[in-house]
């Protein structure tokens, strides 16, 4: 079930990469204009406001789980056991 | 392999048709981390050490030190080996160039700890688009890992590494940003842990002995998943991950994610909760029926049917936003993070007078606690 739910989730991906392309060959004006962004501009809009913090967490979870990837890059070595 | 394929043939089309836009180098700054871990009986705290600086107007250099102070009783090790101190250190450095509307990173990494030692050599490529509405990011690693043992000097097994991710981060409205990511992973070499055993049921069907792990020596997976934060009508915002995981070892996973940030005058508090639920890999058992039941043998807790649930909660404090001394500003965070545990078929076998198979599943709870402070310039 899982293993169907990502290729689901890898498709959704394929099919923005797919409509982004297709987009820019009809030369697409950005809908959301440079002066419209100033709520994305907020800090607590940021994707990652504290990346050494967001980088010992996945450091955290990928020693004590299976999953890894799609989040962020992650050092070497373990220190799990 | 074949959705990895059209993907990457997706994301060739985009970058060769679409128009290129501005964009930025990332902010200046210095973070001073301070982390401990506490769960199982695994105490592991250390500095993190993170300083970003621009040199010209198109090149942002950064250095991190980490350090992870290890003093470990587990189950693992109360079960079958001897409770144990380590020290871990990371070093990392990376380099962002910025042309036009076209990021080009290049980062290296290595650890060293006294029978593991790790390097991994990192480049990515990040172009904005559609007046940057959309940020596409290509990325590949590469890393080469020696594993030890203390017990053994001349015991020295490699393992090499190779990811690659592809992700998109798009603006869709005033309020919404999403972001999507794909990466594919491959290892090839020692991939177990040395120290580790599987249990197996002796001929008199009461007991039990221990034999090493036996794992495959490649490993590929893929992961994908899909975020997105969204701002509130009142000055707030909620955000949201899901994603989905699966290997060659059989291993299936999905994360789901879901936080609310709120600012309230100079203070930023958050919350965040965390579902992680996973299915077992093919060779794992938390008891074989016999020596060398088969050819691979896992009995490692992180390889098996588990799921981990985490809250967090979190305020950052802004000192200085006018500035603070001869930075432009400061802050300060403290992050409570509360992982439970909980293994469906990973046996406490410090739990006596049962019979082997019997005993109860393990579970346990971690409290993960970060300080940190932030300036800019």
């Amino acid at each position: 079930m899982h293993r169907k739910t990502t290729q689901r989730i890898a498709r959704v991906a394929l099919a923005l990469c797919l409509v982004t392309a297709s987009a820019a060959c009809s030369n697409i004006e950005p809908w959301v204009k440079p002066y419209e962004r100033d709520r994305l501009a907020d800090p607590i809009m940021f994707l990652d406001h504290d990346p050494v913090s967001t980088s010992y967490m996945y450091h955290v979870f990928e020693s004590r789980e299976g999953a890894r990837g799609a989040e962020g890059v992650v050092g070497g070595g373990c220190g799990c056991n | 392999m074949r959705n990895r394929l059209l993907i990457i043939i997706g994301l060739i089309a985009t970058l060769w048709t679409a128009t290129a836009e501005a964009a930025v180098l990332p902010d200046e700054r210095t973070d001073l981390l301070y982390h401990r871990y506490e769960g199982d009986n695994i105490t592991i705290e250390g500095p993190s050490v993170l300083i970003r600086k621009n040199v010209g107007k198109s090149v942002s250099v950064s250095a991190n030190y980490y350090v992870d102070m290890i003093t470990s009783a587990s189950i693992d090790v109360v079960t079958t080996a001897s409770p144990y101190e380590e020290e871990r250190k990371q070093g990392s450095i990376g380099v962002d160039y910025l042309r036009g509307g076209t990021m080009m990173s290049f980062g290296l990494t290595r650890s060293t700890e006294s029978d593991f030692e790790a390097e991994t050599w990192s480049l990515a490529v990040s172009q904005n688009l559609f007046g940057d509405l959309t940020t596409v990011t290509i990325a590949y690693s590469l890393g080469d890992d020696v594993v030890g043992m203390s017990t053994d000097e001349t015991f020295a097994r490699d393992v090499a590494r190779q990811a690659y991710g592809i992700g998109i981060s798009q603006i869709f409205t005033k309020n919404l940003i999403m972001g999507f990511n794909f990466e594919a992973i491959t290892d090839e070499g020692f991939l177990r842990n040395p120290y580790r055993s599987v249990r197996y049921l002796n001929d008199d069907g009461t007991t039990y002995s221990y034999q090493s792990e036996r794992y495959p020596n490649t490993r590929t997976s893929s992961a994908a998943s899909i975020s997105g934060r969204y701002y509130l009508p009142y000055r707030a915002a909620i955000n949201g991950q899901v994603r989905g995981f699966s290997d060659t070892w059989g291993i299936t996973s999905m994360t789901y994610e879901l936080g609310y940030t709120h600012p309230w005058r100079d203070f930023t508090f958050s919350t965040r909760v965390r579902y992680y639920t996973q299915d077992q890999a093919d060779f794992y058992s938390d008891l074989f029926p016999r020596f060398d039941f088969q050819n691979f043998l896992a009995r490692d807790k992180e390889l098996s049917t588990f799921t981990s649930t985490t809250f967090r909660a979190a305020v950052a404090w802004d000192i200085g936003t006018d500035g603070f001394g001869p930075f432009s500003k400061a802050r300060l965070t403290a992050f409570w993070d509360h992982i439970l545990f909980d293994y469906e078929n990973f046996s406490d076998l410090r739990v006596e007078g049962v019979l082997p198979g019997e005993e109860p599943n393990f579970t346990f709870e971690a409290d993960v606690i970060q300080l940190l402070f932030s300036v800019w310039y």
